[in-house]
């Protein structure tokens, strides 16, 4: 219970922030994508609540808003957790059974690529080719790099991070 | 306007500077396969169907979207240019649910018409499907994202035609789909089910709500007394579903079209059109006279309700308390009608045929029901109607001239203008002016409400009080218009506002015409011409002069604005959110 009034305490003070920080760009269609980098800067990602306030503040409909953060992947719906994981899908990792790993990861944690726990404890991503293909297939936790993966040492991996 | 020469296929063609390869082509009747493209609404080059080879140029390139030049050389038929044309079509093939014989659009669909048209005779991309995604929580407008190929003809249709702009496409790549934001229904966001985005849609993946079962079951209930209202755009749009030309009109088919349905009584929104000035028309004046909130804004047409509930409320007050005459008609029917005749109102079906999505959603508002029942019962489309006729083999240009029936189905000329943007204002303005000055109006042509501009503007001298009248047709109009009365920028005493692009002849539930036609005539020009013609076609011009409508106040509501007038015939709105809760 305190945690989560702390919680939105906290997220009202971030929400404040966004209101002032959408100032200066009052109508200003063009600015959508700096309005939105910032927002994300500030608050983590961006929920609807600060996707109304940046339709608002610029003047465009909220479907534009939400088109726009949904077609680049660096935009958060949600928030990410705390582990960040990300599965190399490059072609390396892909032939030596990254899909498999990924399903597994899915599987374990619950979610979706591109998701969140609901714990907000992980999140998990695809990327490209990170580099490491002597270890393929590779997985990165924040910055920690895990190789020659299968999908049974997954779970020993997560554990890591209870 | 500077004027440049180039050559297609050989053809020398003189176009302005500012145009398009394709406009060049369209002008020396050349035919470039589109998909995309949407006159004036969506040129924004996504389908590369329009691909043509362009002399010294490496790439081929899309008509639409590229500029001519001076002495530029065009080839609109190459193999490479049928080629390419072919293998785009068919990848969109590979990832479409084809399913055409069951599908609404059938033999009225863009897709399948190039795929005859370039030859397809197999798709050699056997490739992967997206799941299918159906939302049909709207009472409205269902969309079927497995045959949407995503070429925004909806989405700058909503957004830019009506100013709404509650679809985009959402994610990206293979995964983009057109939708509402968080993949919502249309049903929980701020869509005022226009329609507007079925009319540019080329196939199938959005369409109205098909209630027709509904009607069949009705009418095949012989405990039930069911009876029908056409609205005015329909009797000139109907004929097109059958083979006649743009806006035929169709009046006196439609009673025996419907008669040979099987309904028990065929009526006309006419009717309750011409109630609807009764009512307004004493509403505007009674606002005028006794300092009431001005300007008064018209109500008939329900998707512009529903947008000023989400997106002006504070406009809410100026909005005339009429019902529309759908709703008109369906209160009165059960229950002025149902008494006279002695019919117990439960027992009696309400139908009405629209050229509006938007109508679906009005007749099942829980506030819709002041006869103690829910007024009407089942609002049609106008091409959900020509399916069931289709389907009960009635050809409706076989058919012999009938009449509407008593009483329901007597009206006047100015009822029959509804139909069309400026009617509404117009026919009120006939009416106002007579019962205002107790004299006969000379010329009943009010000219400068009508046609297509998007916003028309008029001052009106009424016994020397000067009346600003404004009139805006499409959302996005609206939009102009309702910004200046905000920011008490004009000055206007009477606003007539319809959501669809030329009035109901326009309406989303109207027989869809496809890229090509559109462009090829004004359909909102050329059915608005004969709605007019409607008009001058009648024996009585003026709602005031309607003696069924006159009967009714004598025998049942007294005068306009009578306590029961108010009940039956009168509504309240309700503020609604701009932005979904999620
Ligand atoms: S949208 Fe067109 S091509 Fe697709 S199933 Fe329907 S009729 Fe066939
Ligand atoms: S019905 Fe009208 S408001 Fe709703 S999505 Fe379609 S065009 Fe937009
Ligand atoms: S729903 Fe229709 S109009 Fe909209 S993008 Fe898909 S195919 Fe085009
Ligand atoms: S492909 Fe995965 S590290 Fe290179
Ligand atoms: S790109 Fe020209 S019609 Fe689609």
């Amino acid at each position: 219970m305190e945690t989560a009034v702390k919680k939105d305490a906290e997220l009202e003070e971030k929400l404040q922030k966004v209101d002032e920080m959408l100032e200066k760009y009052k109508g200003q269609k063009g600015a959508l994508l700096q309005a939105l980098q910032e927002a994300q800067g500030i608050v983590g990602y961006l929920p609807l609540e600060v996707q109304k306030k940046v339709a608002a503040a610029l003047n465009i409909t909220l479907s534009e808003v939400y088109s726009t953060i949904t077609f680049y992947s660096f935009f958060n719906l949600k928030p990410r957790g705390k582990y960040q994981i990300r599965v190399c899908l490059g072609t390396a990792c892909y032939v030596r059974g990254a899909n498999k790993v990924l399903d597994r990861l899915e599987k374990e944690l619950g979610v979706k690529v591109g998701d969140t726990t609901d714990d907000a404890k992980f999140s998990l991503d695809a990327c490209r080719c990170v580099g490491a293909c002597g270890l393929a297939p590779t997985i990165i936790i924040n910055d920690e790099v895990y190789g020659r993966l299968t999908p049974d040492k997954v779970p020993e991996i997560l554990k890591k991070y209870e | 306007m500077e004027m440049v020469t180039l050559t297609i296929d050989g053809q020398k063609v003189e176009v302005p500077k500012d145009s398009t390869v394709l406009e060049a082509a369209h002008k020396a009747n050349i035919r470039i396969p589109t998909l995309c493209f949407l006159k004036g609404i969506n040129e924004i080059g996504a389908c590369r169907m329009c691909v043509v080879e362009v002399k010294g140029g490496k790439a081929l390139q899309a008509a639409c979207v590229l500029p001519v030049s001076e002495g530029m050389e065009v080839i609109t038929n190459s193999p490479a240019v049928r080629e390419s044309r072919k293998v785009t079509l068919e990848l969109l093939l590979s990832d479409h649910n084809l399913e055409c014989p069951t599908c609404v659009r059938n033999l009225n669909c863009e897709l399948q018409k190039l795929s005859e048209e370039l030859g397809i005779k197999s798709i050699r991309y056997p490739g992967e499907k997206h799941a299918p995604r159906y939302d049909d929580f709207s009472p409205s407008i269902v969309r079927d994202a497995s045959k949407c190929i995503l070429c925004r003809r909806c989405v700058s249709a909503c957004h830019k035609v009506q100013g709404v702009g509650v679809i985009s496409p959402n994610h990206r790549g293979f995964n983009t789909v057109i939708a509402p934001v968080f993949d919502l229904s249309l049903a929980e966001v701020a869509c005022v089910n226009c329609g507007q985005c079925i009319m540019a849609c080329p196939v199938g993946a959005l369409k109205e709500k098909d209630d027709t079962d509904r009607v069949w079951q009705a009418l095949a209930d012989p405990e039930k007394h069911v009876i029908v209202q056409t609205a005015p755009a329909i009797r000139v749009s109907l004929g097109e579903e059958f083979g006649e030309g743009m806006g035929a009109i169709v009046t006196k088919k439609l009673p025996a079209a419907l008669r040979r349905l099987g309904f028990d009584k065929v009526f006309d929104t006419d009717f309750s059109a011409d109630l609807t000035i009764m009512e307004e028309g004493s509403e505007f004046l009674e606002r005028l006279q006794h300092g009431g909130k001005l300007p008064l804004i018209t109500s008939c047409s329900p998707g512009w309700i529903k947008f000023c509930e989400h997106y002006y409320p504070e406009l809410l007050d100026n909005l005339s308390t009429c019902k529309s005459p759908q709703q008109m008609f369906g209160a009165v029917a059960k229950t002025y009608y149902a008494e006279k005749m002695g019919i117990d109102p439960s027992k009696i079906f309400v139908v009405s045929i629209m050229p509006c999505t938007a109508k679906k959603f009005e007749a099942q508002r829980p506030e819709m029901n002041s006869s103690g029942y829910q007024d009407v019962d089942v609002a049609l489309t106008t091409r959900e109607l020509s399916r069931m006729l289709k389907e009960a083999g009635i050809d409706l240009s076989k058919l012999p001239d009938e009449e509407f029936d008593d009483p329901l189905g007597i009206s006047t000329g100015a009822a029959a203008i509804f139909g069309a943007t400026g009617g509404v204002m117009e026919a009120a303005l006939r009416t106002v002016y007579e019962v205002v000055t107790g004299k006969e109006l000379q010329n009943i042509d009010f000219t400068e409400v009508r046609g297509v501009e998007g916003i028309k503007e008029a001052t009106i001298d009424i016994d020397g009080t000067k009346v600003n009248v404004a009139v805006a047709h499409g959302l996005a109009n609206a939009r102009k218009v309702l910004d200046r009365v905000k920011n008490g920028e004009a000055n206007y005493h009477f606003i007539e506002i319809m959501c669809c692009p030329g009035g109901c002849v326009g309406g989303g539930g109207q027989p869809i015409l496809n890229a090509e036609e559109r462009w090829a005539k004004d359909y909102r020009e050329v059915r608005g011409n004969a709605i007019y013609e409607v008009d001058r076609s009648m024996k009585l011009r003026k709602s005031h002069e309607n003696p069924a409508v006159q009967t009714l106040y004598k025998e049942f509501l007294g005068k306009p604005l009578s306590e029961k007038s108010h009940h039956l015939l009168h509504t309240h709105y309700t503020k609604r959110p701009l932005y979904p809760e999620v």
